[in-house]
């Protein structure tokens, strides 16, 4: 197989964007197979890479200064990578063809496929960089494409203000992100991950120099996917198209974070120290967003915090050294997830836009396969046996109480907490009687946003089994002491399903009450104080001086006529351009002449 | 041969327009022309050979040692070729000239002569002639055409500038007596020759480049030298804040790399210190400022005045690695300004107002307007893809290459560290007022507002285009850049 096929496939997307703005942008069905056959035709590609023994590409070099610096554009071709690839194309593929039906009466459809297109081609570049400054490239570049799709309705104001928070978000993890790879470049000379594999001699005996470079590094991943305290941009990304929230906030891009820290696993393992950090930054994640999602009522909010506290749990696996059981999780999370993101969405649409779900109710018999598809991804996600993200789940169980007790504890609660808000979700959605007239009239979507449903319920079902993941990933082996953990994490899900259950079954409205949680623990109102108090307060003080003492002041200073302006400056007063401009160049010839000649 | 066209096309072309050639039809023609002169020198451009290229001279005076030579090397290259595009985007740009149309047309030629001129040459008196030439019609455009309170800011602006041209006088001629007094000369080829030999005593390298750093630092907008440039972009008409935020205000840039750090390294290690800490003030006080600017211009001014800091950057590290970042950046700040310059002003020439509160939803009835827009804001706040970031990744790297070791961060990391942070700053500013003016709700009066006209599409693309083209090949102008550059550190180290 021709080793330029990675690249075709990587490109591909991007020449469908770009066909879109630049050819088809005036008539949006085009625009729509334009950008669903390329996503097919990269989920082909994606297969045949995965199929083959091919592990190198062609290379391209993007700066070269050696021996002082070189960036080359080349491609990572190892499981890891293959994985990724076909996931991200499959359910990317899928996601597509839904929204050919989500979108099919949008005015901005030609713009949204496009950037649909650019999204998939900067994931895939995320997946295949084999260097931090490339990864670097395209992970802003995801940032850029999550941006315009979240402002998909940019005439919103809610919408506009959630694209600038997810951006700006993403951009201070990049800051640290980008300090990171210039501390591990400076000491190893590289920027290539294998090169730097090669070198880590050079700098692990400076154990405070990699940790701080392995925390600087896991900031972007912190940005990226979510994690305590930069998690704020995500809850408000639902504002985009749900087949959005389903690919980019939920399947692919926030986990894009999982996937650069086990790619670049060897180097945050090499310090101890940042490891405890990540793997608390994940444990803490998991239950505040659990906590906060018992108490959300838009159905996309509830998924996105579900979406925060999952990735919590991946990074707690990152953080607990265990690169495997992250993926692993990654894998069955992104079946599970996109698929109760598209069942929203399927609810959401023929709903008219109703996203509250005390607004529902009583949906199960009227939405049959989104109901049906919706359940079994809630078992998934619960980590009910035997589907997908039971195994998952229990793998990072089982490693957090191998190697850290208190962390195991929090875990396990997380996953009450999940069994839960998912059970509230479910029961006040589904069951009981409509709450809206919408709700008694709505109807199944059309089959190009059910199939897709019915498509990933396959994998969100049976992903976890060792010969299906086993084709993907390198599952790894039981835990030691590990059949205690599935009977207490099959004993908590099952509390946390009747809790759930009792609570919410007929009810009209919350009988829990926690304004804490409902205001997501007041994170937006305490970043807002933050900000107001010091970037708004330094840069309105910075605005003042700026005009009031630096401008005037030298102003002032200049017209102090230390050498000689002041004449020329009434000559200018009076309005005498053409006079100014003759004499100044005059002095000018005058000068040179008397200085240099002289 | 190219290389005289392409200086006196636009000169030649402005003469004629003021004795009453067709105005736009004229600089239209004209500025395509250099640009495909241009062009053209880029191809023949050979990356493999040092020094300059398409040199040609002619003595003025033997007995002054004065010629005008013109030629190019890498980075005069890639400037010219940034004037060329600018130039003809904002002819392309200007809209209908209510009075003096000629004279409007004929200064923008002016600027550009100018500026060509001045990249051009390899000769310090005419180096220094040409930018004065390129300088007094931008006083005219603010001064006669401008907007809101002109008079005032074509004061400011003359004032600052004037001082910074006179200060850099100094220097220049301080510069060309430190040479011993059978070397002088006026050529820069000899007098680098010169300064690689270590004729220019350190005293003097001190001296004399404090005076170039301070006196190209006015005309770049160092801070605390910076408060000219918003105030003028706002009042200029968009075609002359396009060419002097774009491309006059390199020269400074241009003068300090072609001159200050080659001939000076001494100088610059012993003021390192001061430049970073302008910098600084550049990067964070200024960006600091642009959050709290009301209106689209000055926020766009101030954001132009915060990205020199990062340029100075790449110049501050004075290595390979840097001096390549900041040249790149150069080209690439000036290709996004103008673009942003360029649609800012057709905004204020539909609603009458930059104020960002009155402004609003603008997408809706400015689709193109608002693509270019973002495309311009992505590119200036250093996005992937796009040239800045190329040559921002430069800079951040060889800055903070120099003396980077393993127990602390010192001055260059710390600068760098918090030039990073300029790069939220400048994101949040950006997207804000792309959020106020584009995004969001849509005031009623703006329903009526109509688009971009169709041929308008032309010079956008002409800009990204050559964003995006060094934003994925960014190694074109490396290799372009690479000779020369590598001559400066070899001889130096």
């Amino acid at each position: 197989m021709s080793s330029l096929l990675p690249w075709f496939l990587l490109l591909l997307p991007l020449f469908s964007a770009a066909f879109i703005v630049l050819v088809t942008n005036r008539s949006p069905t085009i625009s729509a197979f334009v950008s669903v056959g390329a996503a097919l035709i990269s989920f082909v590609g994606s297969c045949l890479i995965f199929a083959s023994p091919d592990t190198a590409a062609v290379q391209f070099t993007w700066i070269d200064l050696r021996p002082l610096f070189y960036v080359p554009l080349g491609l990572t071709l190892d499981p890891l990578s293959k994985t990724m690839l076909v996931l991200v194309t499959g359910v990317g593929a899928l996601i597509h063809i839904y929204s050919l039906g989500y979108m099919r009466h949008d005015p901005g459809k030609s713009r949204y496929f496009a950037s649909l297109s650019l999204f998939m081609f900067s994931m895939l570049g995320i997946v295949l960089a084999n260097n931090f400054v490339m990864i670097f490239i395209f992970w802003e570049l995801v940032g850029v494409s999550s941006y315009l799709l979240i402002g998909h309705w940019f005439e919103r104001d809610s919408a506009a203000d959630a694209a600038n928070k997810a951006f700006i978000t993403n951009r201070l993890g990049d800051f640290g992100f980008m300090l990171g790879i210039l501390m591990i470049w400076a000491a190893t000379g590289s920027v290539v991950f294998g090169e730097i594999a090669g070198e880590m001699g050079k700098i692990t005996g400076h154990p405070g120099y990699v940790t701080a470079a392995a925390l600087l590094i896991f900031c972007g991943a912190v940005g990226k996917s979510a994690q305590f305290p930069l998690h704020v941009w995500l809850p408000d990304a639902m504002e985009g198209p749900t087949p959005i929230s389903a690919l980019i906030h939920a399947a692919t891009m926030v986990a894009a974070g999982v996937y650069m820290l086990v790619r670049v696993g060897f180097l945050i393992q090499a310090s101890p120290e940042a490891l405890t950090v990540i793997a608390w930054i994940g444990t803490i994640t998991a239950v505040m967003a659990g906590l906060i999602a018992t108490q959300q009522n838009d159905i996309k909010r509830i998924l996105a915090y579900s979406t925060v506290s999952q990735l919590g749990y991946m990074i707690m696996a990152v953080g607990l050294a265990s690169g495997e059981d992250a993926m692993f999780h990654l894998f069955t999370h992104a079946f599970f997830k996109a698929l109760l993101f598209l069942g929203a969405g399927s609810i959401i649409i023929m709903l008219h836009h109703e996203q509250n779900i005390w607004r529902m109710g009583g949906l199960a018999g009227r939405l049959k396969i989104t109901f049906v598809t919706f359940l079994v991804a809630t078992l998934a996600l619960i980590g009910c046996p035997p589907f997908s993200g039971f195994f998952s789940k229990d793998a990072i169980l089982a490693l957090a109480y191998e190697k850290n007790m208190p962390i195991f504890i929090l875990a396990l609660f997380t996953a009450f907490l999940t069994a839960f808000y998912m059970l509230r979700l479910v029961v006040v959605v589904f069951f009981g009687t409509p709450r809206s007239e919408h709700a008694e009239h709505g109807k199944e979507s059309p089959f190009v946003m059910t199939g897709p449903l019915l498509a990933l319920a396959i994998p969100s079902s049976i992903a976890g089994f060792g010969f299906f993941a086993k084709l993907f990933l390198n599952v790894p082996p039981a835990h030691e002491g590990s059949h205690i953990v599935p009977i207490l994490a099959t004993a908590v899900m099952i509390s946390g399903v009747l809790l759930g259950f009792i609570l919410y079954r007929n009810r009209d409205a919350d009988p829990i009450d926690l304004a804490l949680l409902r205001r997501r623990l007041y994170f937006d109102e305490v970043y807002a104080w933050l900000i107001r108090s010091t970037q708004e307060a330094l840069a309105s003080f910075s605005g003042f001086f700026d005009r009031w003492i630096i401008d005037a002041g030298a102003v002032r200073g200049a017209s102090g006529a230390t050498w000689g302006l002041g004449s020329l400056l009434r000559l200018f007063q009076v309005g005498n351009l053409q006079a100014y401009s003759f004499l100044f160049g005059l002095g000018i010839i005058g000068l040179i002449y008397f200085t240099v000649f002289r | 041969m190219i290389l005289l066209f392409i200086v006196f096309c636009p000169l030649l072309a402005a003469l004629a327009i003021l004795v009453g050639a067709p105005a736009r039809r004229t600089a239209l023609a004209a500025s395509a022309f250099t640009l495909l002169a241009t062009a053209g020198a880029v191809f023949q451009f050979d990356q493999a050979a040092q020094g300059f290229m398409f040199v040609s001279s002619l003595p003025i005076s033997a007995e002054w040692r004065l010629s005008f030579i013109l030629g190019l090397d890498g980075l005069s290259l890639i400037m010219v070729l940034l004037t060329a595009l600018v130039t003809l985007a904002a002819v392309w740009f200007t809209g209908e000239i209510k009075r003096h149309e000629h004279a409007f047309y004929a200064c923008l030629l002016f600027i550009a002569a100018g500026a060509l001129g001045a990249f051009a040459s390899l000769d310090l008196f005419f180096l220094y002639a040409f930018h004065e030439l390129a300088l007094i019609p931008t006083f005219l455009l603010i001064g006669i055409w401008g907007s809101g309170d002109r008079h005032a800011a074509a004061w400011k602006v003359t004032i600052y500038l004037a001082t910074g041209s006179f200060i850099l006088l100094l220097g220049l001629i301080l510069l060309y007596r430190s040479v011993p007094e059978a070397a002088r000369s006026f050529d820069l080829r000899v007098l680098q020759t010169a300064a690689s030999a270590g004729q220019i005593p350190v005293e003097a390298q001190r001296q004399i480049y404090l005076l170039l750093l301070i006196g190209f630092g006015i005309l770049i907008s160092l801070f605390p030298f910076h408060t000219w440039a918003p105030q003028a972009y706002a009042a200029a008409p968009a075609p002359a804040a396009m060419l002097h935020a774009g491309v006059l205000k390199k020269f400074g840039l241009y003068g300090l790399l072609r001159i200050a750090i080659p001939m000076l390294p001494e100088g610059a290690r012993h003021w390192a210190w001061l430049l970073i800490i302008l910098l600084l003030g550049n990067i964070i006080y200024v960006g600091l400022v642009t959050i709290a600017q009301k209106r689209l211009d000055w926020m766009l001014g101030y954001s132009s005045v915060m990205h020199m800091g990062y340029i100075f950057l790449g110049i501050a590290s004075a290595n390979l690695l840097g001096m390549n970042g900041a040249a790149i950046l150069m080209f690439a700040h000036g290709l996004s300004i103008a673009l942003l310059f360029a649609i800012a002003g057709q905004v204020r020439e539909r609603t009458g107002t930059l104020v960002l509160a009155d402004l609003g939803g603008l997408g809706r009835v400015m689709p193109v307007g608002a693509f270019a827009f973002g495309l311009g804001a992505f590119a200036s706040i250093g996005l992937p893809g796009f040239a800045n970031f190329s040559a921002e990744v430069m800079v951040f790297f060889g800055a903070f290459h120099k003396g980077a070791d393993f127990d602390r961060f010192h001055i260059f990391q710390i600068a760098t560290l918090l030039a990073l942070w300029g790069v939220v700053i400048s994101a949040v500013y950006m997207l804000r007022a792309y959020r106020a003016t584009f995004m969001g709700s849509m005031p009623e009066r703006w329903l009526s507002v109509p688009d971009l006209r169709q041929p308008l599409r032309l010079p956008i693309a002409l800009l990204v285009v050559a964003l995006l083209w060094l934003g994925f090949f960014p190694q074109t102008f490396v290799r372009m850049l690479a000779p020369n550059f590598g001559a400066y550190f070899s001889q130096n180290r």
